[in-house]
């Protein structure tokens, strides 16, 4: 069924009907008053649907963050769940406008299908999850291990190449969806299941019958920084995505938040007047609205109210910001000055 | 002046404008046919070519030289990381054609069996067949896999309680491990003298029809059958001082290491096609059987031939011809089915070539590739099937 719908997409770049042809997808989304965010099948933290079809997330925000720029509207962005498989068709398709979700930034991605990377939203890191009654304590343990793990992913090619390099043994068991990989982990079928760490964090706290009989063991075997990605050839859409993750980090460092964005306006700092409209120019290098960067903030939140929100201290999954803090704060999320 | 025109108008007619011809336009469609196509096709091919260059999305085979980076479950060859995605397309390949084609075997036997049990005496047996095609018929192919996939998964113990049903041999939810012999020298003489025994019962069995033809005297061939292909290994067996070494398998760490291993997930697989495709087949074959007219069976019974040598010497043979062509269509079924593979984890050939599309970006590529290799597939059943037909087709005189 996959193939059939992967097939589909082929068969809409071969005949050019779609927005196929790279072009203005600024032009495009103004006149469909809405933001098409390709985002996962459902990865707490990331992007995840409640019951209500509403959804939350680290991905599912920055997209928001982007309409709200665009648009004027943190409402105005639509979610289109896509498989690890599916994602890239979706993008070179131009069935959605960009790519937020949780995807690993790679030379061969960039330069072979035809895409360019925003900003890092997570530094990321490849690990492995273990049930603890294996007594396991590190991943050089897994010799002659199953390992469950999704197709097309770097995951999949970083599980390789670790026990290549450790000359170790082990077999995948590669499904594509990613509840069917979490089952046949939970099920037994699979010693150990592999994924980017927080990904393995939201699958322990939201899928697992009892998250405590399982552990992420120590290793970090890759680096793995998820970024949002756009078809590459729209210049004027990239840097709008750009320098919306750019703000989104720049209005931390400079301690605006979704509650004192309307006091800033008056600040003091150029840089901050700059970033919110107040004294205007920027939003016109964008192509967009002066308060573009006032609206994502007030509607959104600035980075760190996102991390805090979706996967930090104030959500279930309580990650560290770790190297995703801050430049000032020893991190790596270092923002280029808007100016 | 009239006569003149109306003959030269005569003479035009008989010359007949060529395009008029029959046989000129007979040609002339299928050219333009051909042409059509062809320009459609280049059109597709052109379109997707500029498209891609403008978004900057590789394009070519090259990509098969390149190495795939990804391990592969399930492989009848040897194939690490290291090595090219164009061999890792075989190594899919080749696990699509073992599961076609041991599921292709495993249906006809099994489709024939219940399709006769359709039709059977006893009621018991009749219902039981009944329901069993009714329930597999009507539900989908993919359910039925994932059923079979769960039971598989949850019906049985990890590897560490694994149970032994035989002595070396284990079942856990990583599938059935089982021992296997070791290759030495001696197997090769002992494959050469089943060889010579198969050639010597085809022999006998062909000396046996000749007597049984010119003094109806009848022959066990199939017990002289039977001897001659097992004692004559057995013997240069036991004369090479019956050299037997298992590879057993054994719990090293987390799974089986050692012998053989057939994964849930290609158990599953297997069983949920078999099952399947053998509803559809039981009900072909006994349409078939029901297609020979019973003053056939009544004949060949006033005759005095026994029950099963009625089914066998006379309906059966007359029956396969009312069962060849719509067996071909359930071949290619199922060996079309088996791409389902792709939902519950098996590596056969669209899931290995779903991973590589995914790796490299190049759908279009991948998505030829696996038209032409399942379409070449396909050919090569219909073709054999059709040439068995033509030899079973009742030979008119």
């Amino acid at each position: 069924m996959k193939s059939l719908n992967l097939f589909g997409l082929a068969l809409a770049v071969a005949l050019g009907a779609t927005p196929a042809v790279a072009g203005p997808t600024l032009d495009k989304i103004k006149a469909a008053g809405v933001v098409t965010c390709g985002v996962s099948t459902g990865l707490a933290g990331f992007s995840m649907a409640d019951q209500q079809g509403n959804y939350t997330g680290l991905d599912v925000d920055t997209c928001r963050a982007i309409a709200a720029a665009v648009l004027g509207d943190a409402k105005k962005a639509k979610f289109v769940p896509t498989s690890a498989q599916q994602r890239f068709t979706a993008l070179q398709s131009g069935e959605i406008d960009i790519l937020v979700r949780n995807t690993t930034e790679t030379l061969a991605r960039e330069a072979d299908l035809g895409f360019n990377f925003a900003p890092v939203t997570y530094y990321d890191g490849q690990g492995f999850m273990v049930a603890k009654k294996l007594g396991v304590k590190s991943a050089k343990e897994l010799a002659g291990a199953t390992v469950c793990v999704q197709p097309g992913t770097t995951t999949e090619l970083n599980l390789a190449d670790y026990f290549r390099t450790n000359k170790l043994q082990f077999k995948p068991l590669v499904i594509e969806k990613l509840d069917e990989v979490e089952n046949a982990f939970f099920s037994g079928r699979c010693d150990a299941y592999t994924t980017d760490r927080s990904g393995l964090a939201a699958t322990r706290i939201s899928k697992a019958p009892a998250p405590d009989d399982y552990v992420i063991l120590p290793e970090v075997i890759s680096k793995e920084p998820l970024a949002p990605a756009v078809r590459t050839g729209d210049d004027e859409w990239l840097h709008i995505v750009k320098w919306v993750v750019y703000a989104l980090v720049d209005a931390e460092e400079k301690g605006v938040t979704s509650k004192n964005v309307d006091q800033m306006l008056t600040s003091d700092d150029p840089e901050v007047k700059r970033m919110l409209g107040a004294t205007p120019g920027m939003g016109k290098s964008l192509h967009l609205d002066e308060k573009w960067a006032y609206n994502a903030v007030k509607q959104v939140g600035n980075y760190g109210e996102i991390f805090d929100r979706n996967v930090g201290k104030d959500s279930p999954l309580k990650l560290d910001r770790g190297v995703n803090a801050l430049w000032s704060n020893e991190g790596l999320m270092y923002a280029m000055p808007i100016r | 002046m009239a006569v003149d025109a109306r003959g030269s108008i005569g003479a035009a007619t008989a010359q007949s404008s060529w395009w008029r011809e029959e046989r000129f336009r007979h040609w002339a469609y299928q050219v333009a046919a051909v042409a059509i196509t062809a320009a459609v096709i280049g059109y597709f091919w052109h379109n997707a070519a500029v498209n891609m260059a403008r978004q900057g999305i590789a394009a070519g085979f090259g990509f098969l030289n390149r190495e795939a980076g990804f391990e592969i479950s399930t492989s009848l060859i040897s194939y690490t990381p290291a090595d090219t995605y164009g061999r890792a397309l075989l190594v899919g390949l080749l696990n699509t054609l073992m599961v076609s084609a041991i599921g292709c075997v495993l249906t006809t036997i099994l489709g024939v069996l219940l399709g006769i049990a359709r039709l059977s005496s006893n009621w018991l047996l009749r219902k039981v067949t009944l329901w069993y095609v009714e329930v597999f018929r009507n539900t989908p192919l993919l359910l039925q896999l994932v059923v079979w996939w769960d039971l598989l998964r949850f019906g049985a113990p990890s590897p560490r309680q694994a149970l032994q049903i035989l002595p070396d041999v284990y079942v856990s939810n990583r599938g059935l491990a089982y021992p296997v012999p070791i290759w030495r020298e001696p197997h090769l003489w002992m494959l050469a003298a089943m060889l010579l025994g198969i050639l010597a019962t085809i022999w006998v069995a062909r000396w046996a029809k000749h007597r049984q033809e010119r003094t109806g005297q009848q022959f066990h061939t199939i017990l002289v059958g039977c001897a001659l292909v097992i004692l004559p290994p057995l013997a240069v067996f036991l004369a090479a001082g019956a050299p037997l070494d298992l590879d057993k398998p054994a719990l090293a760490g987390f799974n089986f290491q050692g012998g053989t291993t057939i994964s849930p997930e290609l158990a599953a697989l297997l069983f949920g096609l078999v099952a399947n495709t053998s509803a559809f087949v039981a009900e072909i074959v006994r349409s078939g059987i029901q297609a020979v007219s019973w003053g056939q069976s009544e004949a060949a019974g006033a005759l005095g031939l026994r029950q099963g040598h009625v089914l066998r010497l006379v309906v059966l043979p007359q029956a396969v011809r009312v069962i060849i062509p719509p067996m071909t269509s359930e071949y290619l079924s199922l060996t079309k089915n088996s791409s389902l593979a792709v939902g519950i984890g098996f590596a056969d050939f669209v899931s290995v070539a779903n991973t590589e599309m995914n790796q490299t970006g190049q759908a279009i590529e991948v998505i030829a590739i696996l038209m032409v290799v399942y379409l070449t597939i396909s050919l090569i059943i219909s073709a054999s099937m059709n040439l068995y037909n033509r030899y079973m087709a009742l030979v008119e005189r």
